[in-house]
């Protein structure tokens, strides 16, 4: 029968997606690559309630093709009429039943979970504090504790509880960091809170998962989860930022000086250098950072300079105005903002390919 | 006038009452059930076709990473239009097409029972229609997402009218399915034929009957909320504002406790047509008929009490979490039951497999993968990491195009011959079903892998190296082949619609009252009001026992007069007119909205006083004739 090998045929292309993905199930943004409990938690919940939904599906499936290969209509049945069955009270008692074995099964291990992993933890006042603030389209985190503010990246110590508070300073978004936990939604007028931990040093990539309009594709940013003494050092560095010398290169100084001049320090905060606007992403240490423009680029000097260039071409939508700086004004703000963290390293590092004609 | 009609007398009005027969008049006109059922059901489709294409550019752009065939902002209005269209002037007035053509006939009536306010209904639909539509034409549709999420949706971060054709689209919508709710309520419960008790109607019958009460109960939700959001923007409230006290998810709750209703609201007239197909095509009795309705009226019960599993990550707290959890599990019960009746209907039976049976089939496939992955989202902690993933849309396509739209094809293979009197060919029909039955598939399953890699959903684009390339790519390719199938679907109706098969009245054997009468049926359906006295009522006046049932109440005498046939009337479709100036008022200039508001009474006014009129009819003489 036709039908038969062309479903034959469609469950072996199937199949046969299924194994060339295998390897794509893994990710730096995947549910399946867990790095800490709550995500660890989560899919196990997951697995559980997979293999029943296969259950389940087999047994419809299959009693279902069964069915219509053994009481498909032959010729000859003619004008003859199959039994005229109406119910059966026993089956309905039967498949009633059934579904809540099975339900009960997801349930019980549900509830014990959701109080699990609930996020108002009051018994964990130890843990690292961090004011998540959602804003279009980046992100803010603040450790009230160590007075540190920062975008786009969360540094975090491993093996640590981190306690979370969610925030938002315009419309609804949600912090998703799917290899380390679920999401939680940053609701302007309302705090959510969660916890995470990262069992092994490594960089996250997390994304609003809420339409938060224009940008929200490119509303991403990264958890960069350190030992105890990696995660001590960046601390310090944002501690003694304010008192920091500036690098000795020439252009450095220059980028310093436009970095005022065209209006940067008036959204922009760096501490010891500008108050910005707090609604706006603080730069202090930010050669430090791994990506910039939320999670879009690398921080690469010639990342950094194209993105100076054309903020728009980027990231659509985004409230960064197009300065029209020229090659050599990009080449000093680049080296100016990449020197910040890492006041040691020669100019020529920060400025990696660019010559200031490109 | 045909020999056998006569005019009843025509009072005085502002408009008399048009008696176009054929013509664009008499479909302008037209308040018969059968014609306003075909009127919804182009429309619907042809709204339907929309929403396809916005999809169509949506996997387009999705198709590689890093693409720019639209901006975000334009993809933004691309996918809230898909939603919005597809909910609301797509499955919604496909089944009201269903509804219309099929419940007279189907309990042996003659008509609904508020003829004009039917007509009202649909011109009012789709009047919201083309101000939801007309959007993109005038400085850019709504882009915050079907479910408008305050405070996205306020002036400040909205400042265009996108939003504002959104609110008063949807109300008019609202007007349209609240009307339509009533009045098959009315006729439900009331236009019976003799006999037939509640426990003999038709299952399609039924659900219709669950699917008005929830329309019934849930529309006013997002009414108040719609409301409140037009005052928000327009007037200066502050129901969603943020900086002066107001509640952004007041919002969500408003909206999802209309929002989940809605989803039965799309998936139970589907259940209804698959619970008439499937019997007819195994020459079985549905198995379990009681359980299937209370399970349909236990689903559309708990719909209501499951709506902030739509909210789990919000920070409603661990209590209402596991609530809400287990209110929604409680929801896979009768589900699970109705399948497992309608295989048992399937046992033992003699099974056809035409197209409407393929489709029926694949929608109890279908529906059940959708219906596990629901039980999946029904957990909290799984939810955490799926929730506003790929997984949810792979979620509601495999319930709304493998469950709802599936039900409805294949009721439309169904009933094709019935409402045109032609059989749609069976080869092509197939064709049909394999290529949107692959096509869907191919589209959606790997969506389920998408969100568990982690790919929120309503991105304009992602990057590369997430893993997420291969399978968008493989659900791009899919969208080809349902469109494919989609195509076929069209150039087969227009074909078939003129050439096919001259259809009898009862070409499947079927087994309710519409297949005692010709296919296309005569514009009173019923020469002589049907008397029932089984569930099944034809099946067993073909194939015995007959008079299973006993009770059947007294038929009313008919008089000699014939049946009286109401008459066409203007003002449905001038009132309807008169919303659409209203809405547009809104948006633009109240001194507009003032006007429409004022012709809405006048026409309104006019209506109430436009008195009986109609013609009788005679269909026996007619027959002599």
């Amino acid at each position: 029968m036709s039908i038969v090998k062309w479903s034959r045929r469609a469950i072996g292309l199937a199949l046969l997606a299924a194994l060339l993905g295998g390897c794509a199930f893994n990710g730096p943004q995947s549910t399946f690559s867990t790095a800490g409990p709550v995500a660890k938690t989560q899919l196990d919940l997951f697995m559980l309630t997979f293999w029943l939904a296969v259950v389940v599906f087999v047994i419809v499936a299959g009693a279902l093709i069964y069915i219509l290969r053994r009481y498909r209509r032959k010729a000859s049945d003619g004008d003859s009429l199959p039994p005229q069955t109406h119910g059966n009270l026993v089956l309905e008692i039967a498949w009633t039943i059934i579904p809540v074995i099975f339900l009960v099964i997801i349930a019980v291990p549900t509830v014990r979970v959701i109080f699990q992993l609930e996020g108002r933890d009051s018994s964990n006042t130890e843990a690292l504090e961090v004011v998540v603030t959602a804003y279009q389209w980046w992100w803010e985190f603040e450790y009230p504790e160590l007075g540190i503010t920062t975008a786009n990246e969360l540094r975090i110590p491993v093996g640590e509880r981190i306690r979370l508070k969610l925030r938002s300073g315009d419309v609804i978004h949600s912090f998703w960091v799917p290899q380390l936990g679920g999401k939680n939604d940053n609701i302007p007028g309302q705090e959510n809170e969660m916890w995470l931990l990262a069992d092994e040093p490594g960089i996250y990539y997390g994304q609003c998962a809420e339409l938060c309009l224009t940008a929200h594709a490119y509303m991403r940013f990264r958890v960069v989860a350190e030992d105890a003494a990696g995660f001590e050092g960046w601390v310090s560095a944002f501690q003694n930022a304010a008192t920091q010398e500036l690098a000795s290169e020439p252009l450095v100084n220059q980028g310093a000086q436009l970095f005022q001049q065209k209006g940067c320090a008036g959204c922009h905060g760096v501490a010891g250098v500008s108050v910005g606007n707090s609604k706006m992403p603080n730069l202090t240490n930010f050669g430090l950072r791994t990506s910039l423009a939320a999670g879009v680029l690398e921080n690469t000097p010639e990342n950094l300079a194209d993105w100076l260039r054309d903020p728009q071409a980027i990231k659509p939508g985004n409230y960064m105005p197009n300065l029209g700086l020229s090659n050599e004004e990009i080449a000093a703000l680049v080296a100016y903002l990449q020197s910040l963290g890492k006041p040691d390293v020669q100019a020529q590092a920060y400025l990696g390919g660019l010559d200031g004609t490109r | 006038m045909a020999l056998g009609k006569q005019a009843a007398e025509q009072p005085g009005g502002l408009l008399t009452r048009p008696t176009a027969a054929r013509g664009i008049w008499s479909w302008l006109t037209t308040v018969d059930h059968k014609r306003i059922g075909i009127l919804y059901f182009v429309a619907g489709f042809f709204f339907f076709l929309i929403g396809g294409l916005e999809a169509l550019v949506i996997r387009l752009q999705l198709a590689r990473p890093n693409q720019a065939l639209v901006d975000p902002d334009f993809y933004n209005q691309l996918f809230t239009m898909h939603g919005t269209t597809m909910v609301f002037l797509g499955i919604m007035p496909l089944s009201a097409a269903f509804f219309n053509f099929l419940v007279p006939l189907m309990i042996g009536a003659r008509d609904v029972a508020f003829p004009r306010l039917n007509a009202f209904s649909f011109w009012t639909f789709l009047a919201g229609g083309i101000i939801l539509n007309s959007s993109f034409f005038l400085g850019g549709a709504p882009d915050a997402g079907w479910f408008g999420y305050a405070p996205m949706t306020n002036t400040q971060f909205s400042p265009g009218t996108g939003i504002d054709f959104w609110i008063v689209g949807l109300q008019i919508l609202g007007v349209a399915s609240l009307m339509a709710a009533f009045n098959f309520i009315a006729t439900i419960i009331n236009m019976r034929a003799p006999g037939m008790t509640l426990m003999r109607m038709p299952l399609f019958v039924w659900m219709t009957l669950v699917v008005q009460f929830l329309v019934m109960l849930a529309f006013p939700a997002i009414t108040i909320a719609l409301i409140e959001l037009l005052f928000d923007r327009q007037v200066g409230t502050n129901f969603f504002n943020v900086v002066n006290g107001g509640l952004p998810i007041m919002w969500q709750h408003l909206f999802w406790i209309f929002g989940h209703p809605e989803v039965y609201i799309l998936i139970l007239p589907a259940m209804g047509i698959v619970s008439e197909v499937l019997p007819t095509f195994s020459r079985k009795p549905l198995f379990g008929y009681p359980v299937v309705v209370f399970s349909g009226v236990f689903i559309g019960f708990m719909g209501f009490a499951v709506w902030s599993h739509h909210m789990f990550t919000t920070g409603l707290g661990p209590v209402a979490n596991a609530a809400f959890a287990l209110t929604t599990m409680t929801i896979a019960i009768p589900t699970g039951v109705k399948i497992f009746n309608w295989l048992a209907t399937l046992w033992g039976g003699q099974i056809r497999f035409s197209t409407p049976m393929l489709f029926s089939l694949a929608f109890i496939a279908m529906f059940t993968i959708g219906g596990i992955s629901g039980v999946m989202l029904a957990v909290p902690p799984v939810d955490a990491q799926v929730q506003d993933s790929y997984f949810v849309v792979a979620h509601i396509h495999y319930v709304l195009i493998g469950g709802s739209l599936f039900g409805l094809f294949s009721g439309f293979y169904y009933w094709f011959p019935k409402v045109t009197g032609h059989m749609l060919d069976e080869r092509t029909g197939k064709w049909v079903f394999w290529l949107m039955f692959a096509g869907a598939n191919i589209t959606f399953f790997p969506q389920h892998f998408l969100g568990l890699i982690g790919m929120p959903r309503r991105i304009q684009t992602y990057a590369t190296g997430l893993g997420f390339d291969l399978w968008n790519l493989i659900s791009t390719l899919g969208v080809f082949v349902l469109s494919a199938g989609i195509l076929l679907f069209i150039y087969q109706v227009l074909r078939d619609i003129r050439l096919g098969e001259r259809a009898a009245a009862d070409p499947w054997d079927g087994r309710t009252l519409e297949w005692s009468i010709p296919s296309p049926p005569p514009v009173y359906n019923f020469a002589e009001l049907p008397e029932v006295r089984d569930r099944d009522q034809l099946w067993y006046q073909k194939h015995g026992p007959k008079h299973h049932g006993g009770g059947l109440p007294e038929k009313p005498a008919e008089t000699d007069q014939g049946i009286h046939m109401p008459g066409q009337s203007w003002y449905p479709l001038m009132t309807a007119l008169g919303l659409l100036i209203f809405a547009y008022g809104l948006v633009y200039n109240l001194l507009l909205a003032g006007l429409g508001l004022v012709a809405v009474i006048i026409c309104i006014y006019s209506w109430a006083f436009e008195g009986v009129g109609g013609y009788h009819i005679h269909p026996k003489t007619e027959e002599q004739s």
